[in-house]
């Protein structure tokens, strides 16, 4: 069995840029494991612009700024294959590699970086009542449909859930010749970045219907109509409200999760966000094994995808040196108004600053963020506006983080 | 114009035992379906449970074909090539006062020739650590086992046609004529003329049986709604546990599948409809209600797909497995609600050898072969922690479903057998590709892809499942 | 007085201009500079893909150079869909130049070997 020093699972921006900053760091043994035929995993399809700019302080479309990182991965000559996917792995980092040509290779690691994105809820998942119809779709499937094979999945369509990829659908579909009748919302407000309800939706006059879903889905082969109706706040269907719309499709862009049976079969414990649980180095529960991007936790932004990529490169390639700090743990706790934080816990011999990054549950404004640990306030950031879909980071410089004691928590107050 | 001995009327798993058993001997044998593809319907969507045989009333066509078709399973399974598993069932009393209908049961079981044993609570605990522990004991019935439906279905069909039965999809019957000594089969398509007619049309065999003659039955459909939860961890039930039974069927229960993933269900509602399969929250509120009864810690965020079945009840309240009044040469088979997919293998062969032998001469083919082709998956060689097959040869190791980990192999092997998929439904159902957490999400425009290479078609030609389900609507950018 | 989003960045400011259009709420200068030309002439970058003429069911994703007055969205979208080019691409390609004689060019966004 032939041993690697760093295995990388997945070959997208995540994985790309952990594999990029190993390698700066002296790491050489290293291979990219990558399912589709090409690197840059899901910004292959994501082909509309807004992306990089704070990476590179311009503005690239998905396919340009994955280009930019696999220029990096030829030019420091890191290995990788496509075609190929990782379907087993144990604790002790022995891997079973499936290649469309090699057939199935098993390696043993040294250590592993998750990078294995994340997957769209479905009709399934949120049980929409009526039919099994065709014409019931996800946004990235039919994304994929279109931008890479060519094909409208629909011509009169309705889409359920205002997250950004189902905005982005919306303007994309738009475009290129369907009719988008109307995007609903269950949640009182979007999901979605304010500035892709601006450019996607009210650009095309495309409605927004907040606080409504669909109560039912009609059609025997194809989809003929669905039946939207209001919600009160337990996300009850509101009896007459219902509206009628005959549409072909509809497009589901109703949540994403974290993609890690991987982790799932060995039992490595996960967190709030479905993710993996991690330390600062992003690295989980079992030694070794790091975790970024949307399979640690769903991201609405690719640059700072890339950011915890490089982080979890950074702490792999510590880990391979023996460098990484241990010692005790500092346990990391989301309160009051915060749905969850990255990370999830601090070595106290961390020598390094970190960077929480959370997400709020509803839409807040004006409130102080405050992190304190075992009742001491450690610092007080003023927030004027947090929204769900927003991640927020907050970094803790080393001389603050010397403030904290055995457990840190972050919470929300009014001002 | 061909002229068949036999022709059935519905492909699914009554019918394709049925034509199964024909296929052994020198007949001129036609299986008909409405739908794209065999077992699209009521055998598509069920527990996926082989029964032990402990609640039907004794004396019934369900007791004894239940409790005889339960026993054929192993060989038919391994003659399959078809995943099936005698993991047991346990019927449990959640209140001190289901004790004596235990024993009643264990009684029934008795007259059935069900082996059962009633175990204590502690007992049950044991197996099932997941089970409510307010448990008072259950009915354990060993032999109760889970099946690859879908599987079961498809190859038995594909051994009958290897062995010379001849399909016919999308063909539904409008009329039935009897001209001579043969009936003239009419469908939306074509005529066929056939000596004998098997009429295993599902809930749809009350319409075929009075296109012939008044009948005294009726189909009442009652549909069962479900859920699916997704397969990532094993031991959240270890057997298929059951409520104690009521008159509406044997309950709500939860259970593992042959693929690793759970079902719990089904509801049980009189619907006029026999096409309705939608599912509503009301219902699915109640069956997760109930569920959690017997199962307090079932994970409902695990669900990936909700789906719902017709069961296709009679009037009788029993199987209806007889000639037709006016003409022995037609033959019904109605009412094969549950227990009829453990049934199916002893409704075949009582079908065939005691309502078709005294009509036609049955000789036995020579070359008659009761296997199919072995299919190989990259899943079982993980499993079995052997690659051989795998390495020596192409496309195994490449995966289009991720979830399922279903290989471009596998795919092109269905395609290349005598019963091949020709919607996306279909391959899932042979390969499981679509089946898994993302339910298709990354593998459909694989599929669709492969599928439209496969048949020298435009993807645009694709349906999920009937020929009205297509997927695409338009071809964009100088295409058509 | 108008109210709208900025889109520049992720951030997406809520902008206010006055009828002497004085820019409030923006976070950066981009965003005063986005309001004005929203006011006075809106124009926007448009992203689509073209057929590979020599591959299989297969597009590739372009972008227009430069932003195009909004009201040309749909014209320039009509202009990209008659395209088609042949891979190998490379990115920064020109598949169309002066498009509409608007001044931008249609180029390519993604390498395709």
């Amino acid at each position: 069995m032939r041993t690697i020093d760093l295995l990388i699972i997945g070959g997208g921006s995540a994985g790309m840029a952990a594999a990029i900053q190993a390698k700066k760091e002296g790491i050489d043994d290293i291979l990219i494991v990558e399912r589709d035929e090409n690197l840059g995993g899901i910004l292959n399809q994501c082909i509309h612009n807004g992306f990089g700019l704070t990476e590179f302080k311009e503005e690239l479309t998905g396919p340009e700024y994955l280009s930019r990182f696999v220029k990096q991965v030829e030019e420091l000559k890191i290995p990788y294959m496509t075609n190929s996917m990782v379907i087993d792995m144990t604790k002790d980092k022995i891997v079973t590699i499936s290649n469309k040509d090699k057939g199935v290779e098993i390696v043993q690691a040294k250590a592993i970086v998750m990078a294995t994105g994340c997957y769209e809820r479905g009709a399934g998942a949120i049980q929409i009542p009526g039919d099994r119809c065709a014409g019931i779709i996800t946004a990235g499937t039919a994304q994929k449909y279109l931008n890479i094979h060519g094909y409208l999945c629909g011509k009169r369509i309705v889409i359920l859930g205002s997250g950004d990829i189902g905005l982005i659908m919306a303007r994309r579909l738009t475009l290129e010749g369907a009719k988008v009748i109307c995007v609903s919302e269950i949640m009182p407000y979007s999901n979605g970045l304010n500035r892709n309800i601006a450019q996607c939706l009210n650009d095309y006059n495309i409605p927004l219907y907040l606080s409504r879903s669909v109560s039912k889905v009609i059609g025997k082969d194809r989809l003929e109509k669905v039946i939207l109706s209001a919600v009160d706040e337990k996300m009850q269907f509101i009896p007459g409200t219902e509206m009628e719309i005959e549409c072909d499709t509809l497009i589901l862009s109703v949540g994403l999760i974290p993609y890690i049976s991987l982790l799932d079969n060995i039992d490595c414990p996960a967190s709030s966000t479905k993710g993996a649980k991690v330390n600062e180095h992003m690295e989980t529960m079992i030694p070794g094994i790091f975790s970024c991007g949307n399979c640690l936790h769903v991201h609405d932004v690719v640059d700072f995808v890339t950011d915890e990529g490089r982080l979890a490169g950074h702490g792999a390639a510590m880990y391979l040196k023996g460098k990484l700090a241990r010692g005790n743990k500092i346990v990391v706790t989301p309160k009051d108004g915060i749905s969850y934080v990255v990370p999830q816990e601090i070595n106290r011999d961390n020598q390094e600053d970190v960077t929480f990054k959370f997400r709020v549950r509803t839409p807040v404004k004006d409130v102080w963020l405050i992190i304190e640990s075992n009742g001491q306030q450690v610092a007080k950031i003023m927030k004027p506006v947090l929204i769900p879909s927003e991640m927020v980071m907050v970094k803790l410089s080393k001389d603050k983080l010397d403030l904290i004691k055995d457990e840190v928590t972050l919470r929300l107050e009014a001002r | 114009m061909e002229k068949f001995d036999v022709l059935i009327i519905g492909a699914g798993v009554t019918g394709a035992m049925i034509a199964r058993n024909l296929s052994k001997y020198d007949l001129k044998v036609a299986l008909l379906d409405k739908e794209n593809d065999v077992g699209n319907l009521t055998s598509n969507a069920n527990s996926a449970i082989v029964h032990s045989g402990y609640d039907p009333v004794p004396g019934t066509n369900k007791a004894k074909f239940n409790v005889a078709g339960n026993a054929m399973f192993d060989k038919i399974c391994e003659e399959l090539d078809v995943h099936f598993e005698r993991v047991g069932s346990l019927t449990v009393a959640l209140y001190d006062e289901q004790i004596p209908v235990l024993k009643e049961l264990a009684e029934r079981s008795k007259q059935n020739n069900v082996p059962v044993e009633i175990l204590s609570a502690e007992e049950v605990k044991k197996m099932e650590p997941n089970i409510n522990p307010c448990v008072k004991g259950a009915l354990f019935a060993p032999t109760a086992g889970i099946v690859d439906v879908f599987n079961f279905v498809c190859h038995a069909v594909e051994n009958a046609v290897d062995n010379g039965v001849k399909l016919f999809l999308n063909e539904e019957v409008k009329s039935i004529v009897k001209e001579g000594d043969y009936y003239k089969v009419v469908t939306q398509k074509e005529e066929f003329f056939t000596k004998i007619v098997i009429n295993a049309a599902g809930a749809f065999a009350d319409r075929i049986a009075s296109m012939v003659e008044p009948i005294d039955w009726k189909i009442t459909p009652r549909k069962g709604e479900y859920f699916v939860l997704d397969h990532y961890k094993a031991g959240l039930v270890n057997h298929t546990i059951f409520p104690l039974p009521s008159e509406k069927g044997k309950g709500i229960l939860v259970t593992m599948t042959t693929s690793g993933n759970y079902l719990v269900g089904p509801s049980s509602e009189l619907d006029d409809d026999p096409n309705d399969v939608t599912t509503d929250p009301p219902t699915l509120r109640n069956i997760r209600a109930q569920a959690t009864e017997m199962v307090p810690s079932i994970p409902f965020n695990q669900v990936i797909r909700v789906f719902a079945g017709t069961r296709p009840t009679c009037t009788r309240h029993d199987f209806v497995i007889e000639y037709a009044k006016s003409d022995k040469n037609f033959i019904n088979v109605g009412g094969i609600e549950s227990p009829g997919f453990v049934s199916s293998p002893a409704i075949g062969e009582y079908v065939v050898e005691r309502l078709v032998r005294p009509l036609i001469e049955l000789k036995e083919k020579k070359d008659y072969n009761p296997c199919v082709r072995k299919y190989h998956r990259l899943y079982n060689a993980m499993v079995e922690q052997d690659y051989k097959f795998v390495n020596e040869h192409e496309n195994y190791g490449q995966i289009i479903c991720n979830c399922e980990k279903v290989t471009l192999g596998e795919i092109l092997d269905v395609l290349s057998r005598s019963v091949p998929p020709h919607s996306v439904k279909a391959l899932k159902r042979r390969t499981r590709a679509g089946f898994g957490k993302c339910q298709g999400g990354f593998c459909q425009p694989r599929v669709v892809l492969i599928l439209a290479k496969y048949y020298g078609v435009s993807p645009m030609e694709i349906s999920y499942d009937g020929e009205f389900s297509k997927i695409l609507l338009e071809k964009i950018k100088g295409g058509r | 007085m108008k109210e709208f989003t900025c889109i520049i960045c992720p951030r997406g400011c809520r902008l206010s201009v006055d009828d002497n259009m004085n820019v409030t709420g923006n976070f950066c200068p981009r965003g005063k500079q986005y309001a004005v030309s929203e006011l006075t002439n809106p124009v926007r970058t448009i992203t689509s893909s073209v057929r590979v003429n020599n591959r299989e069911d297969l597009l590739v994703s372009v972008k227009t150079s430069g932003s195009i007055p909004k009201g040309k969205i749909f014209e320039v979208m009509e202009e990209i869909n008659k395209l088609s080019v042949s891979a190998p691409t490379r990115i920064g390609d020109v598949v169309a130049s002066n498009i509409l004689g608007l001044g931008v060019d249609i180029l390519i966004t993604k390498n395709i070997d």
